[in-house]
């Protein structure tokens, strides 16, 4: 599905990712943890193309493609997905509008046909449903005055209207009560599916507890200094992250 | 990857889709202006005495008047010498007396603006008057209009058919000596439509006029009238575009709006004038004074989308004499490369209990420079008044200039005024959201800066809020494929 190798990139002249390895099989959820600072938004960041996140070195291949020479709105089309840690507002642009537009091009790369606007309601309005927001937020500016939660399952809801092969979720968890991450956790999982991968950056093992991850790694200082199953994270909870850290140093 | 700097890339690489020069015999008068160039219009239009007089006085007033300085705005000194005061297409000498009888060659111009009068008349249901360069060449629909008792036809024409009116109203809301520009136009106006319509009668159908200027060298000064009696209703349209030529052409018009008691007017314009190319050479100077009165429980409102002139120096106003009337104005202008624009509003009001509504939306690209300039008067006879202005500017790019100028005069205590403005970008942030989501940097502008004119848009007839949606995005459109 994805395979990362080597991934080095800088931020401002700093350099943040060091030689990141990682592989993703098709169907897989990967937890990504680590202290702050270490690079975990980053990674969603330089494999979704946002401009100012330069890449030094290393590759990264969705399907066979090499997805760094790709604009970012390729990626996407490639289906690439990266729910923002903070999702901001474009006022004046409805939420419809922006999914129809967003939902369009996708399908176009895909070879889809376009929806009609009858289906296409339709389908927003159910996905609405399942994450648990009103339709009306369908008429209101993307993300215009939404609370934190609700931004966070316009993302979610944006997930569902794409169907991307490859979900990125940065942070999902940061700034949600334990009723609004149980939806957005149902959302995620109800998504889970053979041909579907998912990387989720958590701080917290807590989300974990919800999406029940295939594996876990922690990111320290730009590199993934440990992997381990879903147990890793509990282990990460209790000790905290200092000892993984002065481990790698030693070695 | 798309930053603000591709942007502003994509969006100096725009044309202008209107820019095409029509190759038409015309008669066009020698350059200068003496009081014979007066006398020769006037002629021209086979004009009564108390016409041509009132012409030469504005003229003479004019002589005496100096260009206003205080617009935010730069261009050289214009020659008014040099510029031709008259031109018509030549196959229109006799005057067509219906719409067959016009040059084909100038229909055709008129489908490549997009405007075929004949289907207009078929299907959209809209009476179209159309001024091509100086004289009014087709009014279409007129039968149908004259049933309602409404009369739509060009103003040269009017003042023989209804010199009473004309009479009556020429210059009551713009007087001659009222500025610079208008004294000119009082002096050599061509053409422009007269729109009269009866006590109590809605008018069937939207009104509406496209203004282009062909012929190089010549200025347009076109001139409206509208006046709806009491309790009538009126909505109008006019559109403009010109070819691209690298001389400066001036345009300098003025509308009149009369509201009488009980009255409605909706004034829409959608005015895409030749801005200019990349480098700021060439374009339309539009220099236009447009006003209304509105008298007791009148409404008027002014809806702008400004899109085209290398400078624009505009301010359509509503002068809220009576009693409970109401004055609207909202604008969307867009500058882009070279483009100035220093456009708003007056609300003067004179009445008890008049409400203004001013919703202006500066959009500046390139290294434009957009100025809003607003002025809210309370006058002491305004008891129980109020405005609200919102006045928001996006800037796209970080060469391009937004400047707001509110001016705000209240002489009565219980007259209450709002003011809000913003400023704004379209972030880097905002456009890696809509790339993220698989929508390209082109159409995420295009969306983005729809989205801040919605509030506008929605005050324009349907089909015309289409029309200036693809506008903007033409007047932004980038090279990249």
């Amino acid at each position: 599905m994805i395979e990362i190798k080597n991934l080095q990139a800088k931020v401002e002249d700093k350099d943040i990712l060091k030689g990141l390895n990682l592989n993703i099989g098709p169907g897989e959820v990967h937890a990504i943890m680590g202290p702050n600072g270490a690079g975990k938004s980053t990674l969603g960041n330089v494999l979704a193309g946002r401009p100012n996140y330069e890449v030094t070195g290393g590759s990264a291949t969705l399907n066979g493609k090499n997805i760094l020479d790709l604009d970012p709105e390729e990626r996407a089309r490639e289906g690439l997905f990266l729910a923002f840690q903070y999702p901001v507002e474009i006022p004046g642009v409805s939420n419809l509008e922006f999914l129809k537009a967003s939902v369009d091009s996708v399908r176009e790369q895909q070879g889809k046909k376009a929806l009609d606007s009858v289906q296409f309601l339709k389908l927003a309005r159910e996905k609405c449903k399942a994450v648990n927001l009103d339709a009306s937020f369908l008429k209101r500016g993307v993300n215009e005055g939404f609370s934190g939660g609700e931004k966070k399952r316009n993302e979610l809801m944006q997930m569902m209207m794409l169907e991307p092969t490859l979900c990125i979720l940065d942070e999902t968890d940061s700034g949600l009560d334990i009723d609004a991450l149980q939806v957005v956790a149902e959302g995620v999982n109800a998504m889970r599916d053979e041909n579907r991968s998912f990387i989720v950056v958590t701080h917290y093992q807590r989300l974990l507890d919800y999406i029940v991850p295939d594996f876990v790694h922690v990111l320290a200082n730009g590199k993934i200094v440990k992997s381990g199953g879903k147990e890793l994270a509990l282990e990460l909870e209790e000790k905290g992250y200092g000892w993984l850290e002065n481990e790698n140093g030693a070695a | 990857m798309a930053t603000n700097a591709e942007i502003e890339q994509q969006i100096a690489g725009n044309e202008y889709k209107a820019g095409f020069i029509s190759d038409i015999e015309s008669e066009t008068l020698a350059a200068g202006l003496t009081e014979d160039t007066v006398r020769f219009i006037s002629a021209k239009k086979g004009e009564p005495e108390w016409m041509t007089e009132w012409r030469l006085k504005a003229f003479r007033q004019w002589l005496e008047m100096e260009t206003p300085e205080w617009a935010h705005v730069n261009f050289p000194k214009i020659d008014y010498q040099e510029i031709s005061y008259y031109s018509a297409p030549k196959s229109m000498e006799d005057g067509p007396q219906s719409l067959d009888e016009v040059d084909p060659e100038l229909l055709a111009v008129y489908d490549k603006l997009g405007i075929p009068l004949h289907e207009q008349m078929a299907l959209a249901g809209i009476a179209v008057d159309a001024v091509f360069d100086s004289v009014s060449v087709a009014t279409t629909f007129r039968d149908k209009l004259e049933e309602a008792g409404v009369i739509f036809m060009p103003i040269s024409e009017a003042v023989h058919k209804h010199p009473e009116l004309i009479k009556k109203y020429i210059g009551s809301v713009v007087p001659v000596r009222d500025n610079y520009f208008a004294a000119l136009n009082c002096a050599v106006f061509s053409d422009g439509s007269f729109v009269y319509i009866p006590k109590g009668v809605r008018c069937p159908m939207e009104l509406s006029t496209y203004f282009r200027i062909n012929e190089a060298k010549t200025g347009q000064f076109e001139r409206t009238l509208i006046i709806a009696d009491e309790g009538s209703h009126v909505s109008y349209l006019e559109g403009c575009t010109a070819p691209m030529r690298d001389e400066n052409q001036l345009h300098a018009a003025v509308v009149e709006l009369v509201a009488l008691d009980d009255a409605e007017i909706k004034y829409s314009t959608v005015q895409n004038w030749y801005p200019g190319d990349k480098e700021g050479k060439g374009g339309i100077y539009n220099f236009v004074t447009k006003r209304a009165i509105a008298h007791t429980n009148a409404k008027v409102s002014w809806t702008q989308v400004e899109t085209g002139s290398a400078v624009t120096w505009k301010y359509p106003s509503c002068i809220l004499k009576g009693d409970n009337s109401i004055g609207e104005f909202y604008s969307v202008a867009l500058t882009n490369n070279f483009q100035q624009a220093d456009t708003g509003t007056k609300m003067i009001h004179l009445g008890k209990n008049t409400k203004s509504t001013i919703i202006s939306k500066g959009i500046s690209a390139g290294k434009s420079s957009n100025a809003y300039r607003g002025l809210v008067r309370m006058n002491p006879g305004a008891e129980g008044a109020r405005n609200y202005t919102q006045c928001d500017s996006l800037l796209l790019g970080d060469k391009c200039a937004a400047h707001t100028f509110p001016y705000i005069e209240s002489k009565h205590p219980t007259a209450v005024i709002e003011h809000e403005a913003t400023t704004s970008t379209v972030s880097d942030d905002q456009l890696f959201l809509c790339q993220q989501r698989g929508i390209d940097t082109e159409k995420a502008v295009s969306m983005i800066v729809n989205g801040f004119c919605k509030e506008v848009f929605k005050e324009l007839p349907m089909e015309f809020a289409v029309e200036a949606g693809k506008l903007l995005e033409i007047s932004l459109e980038g090279s990249v494929g």
